[in-house]
């Protein structure tokens, strides 16, 4: 594929890059820009973070799982171009080096641009922020400080830029000499999506590559066909109505957060915890549903709000309840060349609550994410749909404890008997996230925590003061 | 005076503008070799047939070694030798390299590595401490076994006994610069060695041995690691080798870096402990008597794993006077990574042990934990008391030596006598050292009061009683930690300072730096010496070309023994010159001033430059090497008696968690530390040590979990499962304090070593744990480490139950 971008306020055209060639490894390996580091090479930890921006917004990614192609027409800036032109240090440059913020130096760089990032979007939830960069060495306290000292200072002149059009949008779509046509690689509309993917079902979709990232970067895998979903705006769209927001495969979670923020404030809390923002600027609605990954966060708190999932097949559009989409692990309901197109949500939910229990709080692969979504009429259960992920081969409700509450008094009593039921719903596994009893025996506590949090009692841990 | 003042990272600049250089990032000649190993899949067994045929035809590969193809065994041991570098027939753990391949990029290397067909003849592995126990798989012919008194008989007879085990698990390192090296081939067969490592001598021996050449045919340079935390004292001497056998082999350069994943299976870690006791005490919770029984998961190969048990039960009192102890430590030979070094070095899960016992005689007693420790703490020092007379030392063994080894802490002793006192009467640890400079007592009381203790603690028993499904927990825990390694010999450095005739001054000393910041700290030293501003003293990498024979920047002692080396040179330089200035100007040499870059002499002022240049046209020697070697040392670890340490750091700090008792997730909320870095060199530096200490080890004994499954399979292999604690699990309150008073022994400028002592802080929390779960009913915690929400959730039910 042919691509250009901004490169440190640099244009670059660069001819028939191979498509899973990493931004990391052409910065380091190419440019001999080697402020950007390795550190896991699976975005996990950040030390690999640059600033991409495409006419959208600006944005942390983590470079190690970020292929070339996806920088088509966006403009990156490394930390090597976070100083000015001149040597002028950034603000959050000056402020780490005050505060002591660097000791072995190594995860910096990375630290360094996401700052700068979350400086230039205005953003002051520096623990959010840098929830996808990893420290070892300072405890994280200095990083904080300087985050907050160079918050006030005014965003560099060097920092704005402008994306360049995309290379491919450039070119006629009917290719050039013996090339895969652009169009088909990196397809523009909704219909030319549907007929590339048509044309070749066994293609690799790859939209943030947050995922397929690593079938590259751990698996080794060689990916010859792929089709890149980035220039795709129609998958792009939230489509808000009174009732619903229609969202699109390729919207990212950022973006997803963004919708949801005031009308599912639990949802978009999970959101948050779900991936650092580096991965939730990568990440897609549509990604995290179509892999059918039994730990995929949304799902659950999806297949709770009963979202219905669109999908496509060259001219042929089907809707399903999204529940009806996971069949078994690894099987999903999709057809050789179908896919995801986006997913309905309605706009109310005021029920809504999603629990995540992982290790760690932030940046943690669910061990149990539940999805309690339950209307109380006159002290009456007259709606009740909850899914967990992590509990099963797919994302998946439970029937049960749902039968034994639906039509009850809303009272501990109904809650506690239908504890009981969650054994009959779900037989998870033990793996290094967690045992299949603590999943089973946290699974049921989750919905005693949601009666607690109904009656007002305090229940969550990150809401607690010294 | 630079010395004291909260001076940046000497290398912040280059962090955070990018252009810090780490062995990774040094530009390679175009035709560089990169390496991968391709690793077992079996924990333990032989290999029946090997085809590398494919790995052979993959795209870009230049060649492939199996162990029989190399020029020696490649030993990589720091210890015993049984540490080949790639496997030969046997196997011995799931992920030890098999064998080594060659490629033109760090890609071409990794997937050709895949492609190995390997049959094994599995046996079964000896995977856990019962597994080992019971097939008799240990280090060592038996238990080491140290005494004080009888224990037995000061327990059977004490008002009251109880019983317990804590199981605490293992940690990776998780340097976020993975291990690497680069080998350059030199005229002659000489190799030059960049490598990412706390001991580039180790480095230079191993890859000497492995090549057959003298070490002075070796030079290895390390400029700065990206975290180390003791996983680069001897993990890195598989890379090195592979280099230089390559680059040997081939005449190119050749480069190694484990992806992220490799480094996890390949590496050790720090060793996970089980520790049972007995304990006996009154009804004010002072201990008569107790006993120990450590047991570690040393993995496949010795390493360094003798002398990390040995300061396990080094510091199995912690801060408490224990008059009757009996410490018995099992090391077991288990077919997993080989354990390693890792900040603390054994002595946190000694300790660790000992705070659980307070933790337990507290619950038992009802009594508050402060109380309880402060009951057992050591006597406090006497002010500007004389040290003890010395008795008779310790009986010198006669310390059967490997040669190849000495440089390592896991070689075997050389026990020295150097006129050290022994144990006197007074309070004696249970080794036989006198504790002569306690000082927690001051720092508890001080610390109790800036963190208002007693008033949260009884804000904490309010919201437990008002609150059914969020509670708290606070928990005060102190540190005392022995400074010194413990082989002795290895407590010595070198240094080589210039001074050019411009008056800048090129300091070297066998330090190395991972971003602790002991470059910047010893730089002061030097500067302080001169009296010249910081600018004037160059920094550089360190190099064994520069200072020989030196030790691993390890056992916290960078600072302690590079600042004297440093120290030493420095002063015979500015003799040198005031000796001359003196001599011209008819006076002593006393009356010769060195300060804010002047040289003044009898009301004359001379730049620092001008008198360089004078003692250069003098022909006066401006360069000179530093030794230091720590006094005061003797230690016979056989029979656990002696003076292993030249002094103790102390620190003491005080957590408030909250835990959600549905789930068993928890936060910190606060936590207060106080901590006695002597007279700091660098305020700012030893603050970041501490909060990062703290963080680290806080993390260790809550979401850090090592998970091996049935078949030896490590399935925490990459921060995706690992989790090492992100920026929102730091206390959201976070205070941090220095103690500031000098060090009564002769340190560098009286300070005090700073790197391990504060990872040992994070116990507070998980002892805040433990009191968060115990207000969950009658029964007694007994939590394990690390301390997940599962254990939590797991421990609020025993303690319901009324376990």
């Amino acid at each position: 594929m042919d691509i250009t971008f901004l490169l440190n306020g640099e244009s670059v055209e660069l001819r028939d890059v191979s498509p899973t060639a990493t931004l990391l490894d052409w910065l380091r390996d190419e440019r001999g820009l080697t402020g950007t580091k390795e550190g896991c090479n699976e975005g996990d930890c950040g030390a690999c973070t640059v600033m991409v921006t495409d006419a959208r917004s600006a944005r942390a990614l983590n470079a190690c799982i970020l292929f070339l192609p996806q920088l088509d027409g966006c403009a990156v800036r490394t930390v090597e171009g976070i100083g000015g032109p001149d040597g002028h240090l950034h603000p959050v440059q000056q402020a780490m080096i005050d505060h002591h913020g660097s000791q072995c130096g190594f995860c910096t760089p990375g630290f360094v641009v996401s700052m700068a990032v979350a400086h230039l979007n205005g953003d002051q939830n520096h623990d959010d922020a840098l929830a996808g960069n990893l420290c070892r060495c300072t405890g994280y306290a200095p990083i904080i400080r300087a985050a907050q000292a160079a918050s006030d200072q005014p965003v560099p002149t060097w920092m704005t830029d402008t994306p360049p059009a995309s290379l491919g949008s450039k070119i006629p779509s009917g290719g050039l000499g013996g090339r895969q046509p652009p169009s088909l690689s990196a397809p523009e509309t909704l219909d030319d999506l549907a007929t590339a993917y048509a044309a070749r079902p066994d293609a690799t979709l790859i939209a943030g590559a947050t995922d397929v990232g690593l079938w590259v970067t751990k698996s080794l895998r060689d990916l010859d066909d792929v089709i890149f979903l980035n220039r795709c705006t129609d998958l792009q769209q939230i489509d808000e109505t009174d009732e619903s927001l229609r969202i699109g495969a390729g919207v990212t979670m950022d973006r997803v957060l963004g919708a949801v923020q005031d009308l599912h404030p639990s949802y978009a809390e999970m959101i948050r915890r779900y991936g650092s923002a580096q991965v939730r600027a990568a990440a897609t609605i549509g990604g995290n549903i179509a892999n059918g990954s039994p730990i995929g966060d949304n799902p659950p708190a999806l297949i709770a709000m009963a979202a219905t999932l669109h999908l496509r097949a060259g001219d042929h559009s089907r809707d399903m309840p999204l529940e009806d989409f996971f069949i078994d692990y690894g099987k999903q309901d999709r057809a050789k060349g179908e896919f995801v197109e986006a997913v309905t949500i309605p706009r109310h939910a005021p029920g809504l609550k999603v629990y995540k229990l992982s290790k760690r709080f932030d940046q943690d692969i669910s061990a149990v994410c539940g999805a309690f979504n339950i209307t109380v009429s006159d002290g009456t259960i007259t709606d009740v749909r909850i899914a967990f992920g992590g509990m099963a081969g797919i994302p998946k409700r439970a029937r049960t404890v749902e039968a034994a509450l639906i039509g009850l008094p809303w009272s501990e009593t109904t809650i506690r008997a239908a504890m009981t039921k969650m054994a009959e719903d779900y037989a998870p596994l033990s793996d290094m996230r967690a045992s299949a009893d603590y999943r089973l025996h946290a699974a049921e506590n989750m919905l005693l925590r949601y009666w607690h949090e109904d009656q007002g009692i305090a229940s969550n841990v990150l809401e607690v003061t010294a | 005076m630079t010395v004291a003042k909260p001076l940046p990272h000497d290398a912040a600049h280059l962090h955070v503008t990018g252009q810090a250089r780490y062995v990774d990032d040094i530009p390679t000649p175009k035709d560089t070799l990169h390496l991968a190993f391709g690793l077992s899949t079996i924990a333990a067994g032989r290999i029946t047939a090997i085809n590398l045929e494919a790995v052979r035809a993959a795209p870009g590969v230049v060649g492939v070694w199996e162990a029989k193809d190399l020029p020696s065994d490649c030993d990589c041991s720091p210890s015993n030798h049984d540490e080949p570098m790639l496997s030969g027939a046997t196997i011995h753990y799931l992920g030890q390299p098999v064998f080594l391949v060659a490629a033109t990029s760090h890609l071409a290397a990794r997937k050709a590595a895949r492609l190995g067909q390997i049959s094994f003849a599995e046996r079964d592995a000896i995977l856990t401490i019962d597994e080992a126990l019971a097939a008799d798989s240990r280090f060592e012919d038996g238990p080491r076994i140290w005494e004080k008194g009888d224990a037995g008989e000061a327990i059977d007879t004490a008002p009251r006994q109880i019983s317990g085990v804590i199981e605490m698990g293992g940690q990776e390192h998780f340097y976020l610069e993975g291990q690497s090296a680069m080998a350059l081939p030199q005229e002659g067969g000489d190799m030059v060695v960049h490598a990412s490592t706390q001991h580039p001598t180790e480095i230079q021996h191993k890859v000497a041995h492995a090549l057959h050449l003298p070490m002075h045919g070796v030079r290895v340079e390390t400029r700065r690691m990206g975290g180390g935390f003791g996983g680069k004292e001897s993990q890195g001497n598989a890379l090195a080798i592979a280099c230089a056998v390559v680059a040997s082999a081939t005449g190119k350069p050749a480069k190694m870096r484990y992806d992220r994943d490799d480094d996890f299976m390949i590496t050790g870690k720090r060793h996970d402990f089980r520790i049972a006791y007995r304990v006996g005490f009154d009804d004010h919770g002072v201990i008569s008597g107790i006993e120990f029984e450590q047991y570690t998961r040393c993995g496949w190969a010795q390493d360094l794993s003798i002398p990390v048990a040995d300061r396990a039960m080094l510091h199995a009192d912690n801060a408490y006077h224990l008059p009757h102890a009996r410490i018995e430590s099992h090391r077991l030979k288990t077919n997993t990574q080989s354990a390693t070094a890792f900040r603390g070095f054994g002595g946190p899960q000694g300790m660790l042990g000992m705070e659980r016992v307070m933790d337990h005689i507290s619950h038992d007693l009802g009594m508050d934990p402060v109380a309880v420790r402060r009951a057992n703490y050591y006597a406090a020092e006497v002010e500007g008391g004389q040290p003890p007379t010395p008795s008779a030392p310790p009986r010198s063994l006669p310390g059967k030596m490997k040669q190849q080894d000495i440089a390592s802490r896991g070689s075997e002793e050389l026990v020295e006598n150097t006129g050290a006192t022994g144990a006197i009467a007074g309070q004696t640890t249970p080794y036989g050292q006198v504790v002569e400079d306690f000082i927690l007592d001051r720092m508890t009381d001080r610390l109790l009061s800036s963190c208002e203790y007693d008033a949260r603690r009884a804000a904490v028993s309010d919201w437990n009683a008002s609150n059914a499904i969020i509670k708290k927990g606070l928990a005060f825990s102190p540190v005392k930690f022995g400074i010194s390694f413990t082989l002795t010999h290895l407590n010595q450095a070198g240094a080589l300072v210039h001074v050019y005739q411009d008056g800048s001054i090129h300091m070297n000393h066998g330090g190395t730096e991972m971003g602790q910041g002991l470059f910047q700290k010893v730089a002061q030293v030097a500067a302080d010496r001169f009296g010249v501003p910081l600018e004037m003293v160059k920094i550089t990498a360190t190099d064994t070309g520069k200072v020989p024979n030196t030790s691993a920047t390890a056992a916290s002692s960078g600072s302690d023994l590079n600042g004297m080396a440093v120290k030493a040179a420095c002063d015979t330089i500015r003799d040198r010159m005031a000796n001359h200035l003196a001599s011209l100007h008819q006076c002593g040499a006393r009356d010769v001033v060195f300060a804010g870059g002047q040289v003044t002499v009898q009301g004359e002022s001379y730049s620092f430059a001008k008198v360089a240049q004078m003692t250069y046209e003098a022909r006066i020697s401006l360069s000179a090497t530093g030794f230091y070697r720590t006094p005061k040392l003797s230690w016979d670890r056989i029979k656990g008696q002696g003076r292993p340490f030249f002094y103790f750091a102390y620190g003491a700090a005080v957590s408030e968690v909250a835990v959600d008792t549905l789930t068993g997730e928890y936060r910190i909320l606060r936590s207060d530390i106080l901590h006695d870095a002597g007279t700091s060199l660098n305020p700012a530096l030893d603050i970041g040590q501490i909060e990062g200490g703290f963080v680290q080890g806080a993390g260790w004994l809550t979401t850090e979990e090592l998970v091996w499954d049935a078949t030896g399979r490590l399935r925490t292999h990459a921060p995706s499962t690992y989790k090492i604690p992100a920026c929102s699990d730091r206390p959201d309150v976070f205070n941090v304090a220095l103690w500031g008073g000098a060090n009564r022994e002769e340190t560098i400028y009286r300070s005090k070593a700073v790197g391990e002592p504060p990872f040992m802080l994070g116990m507070s929390v998980f002892l805040a744990l433990s009191d968060a779960v115990g207000s969950c009913g009658d029964g007694y915690p007994a939590l394990d480490a690390p301390a997940t929400p599962e254990r939590v959730l797991a421990a609020i039910e025993r303690v319901r139950d009324g376990v």
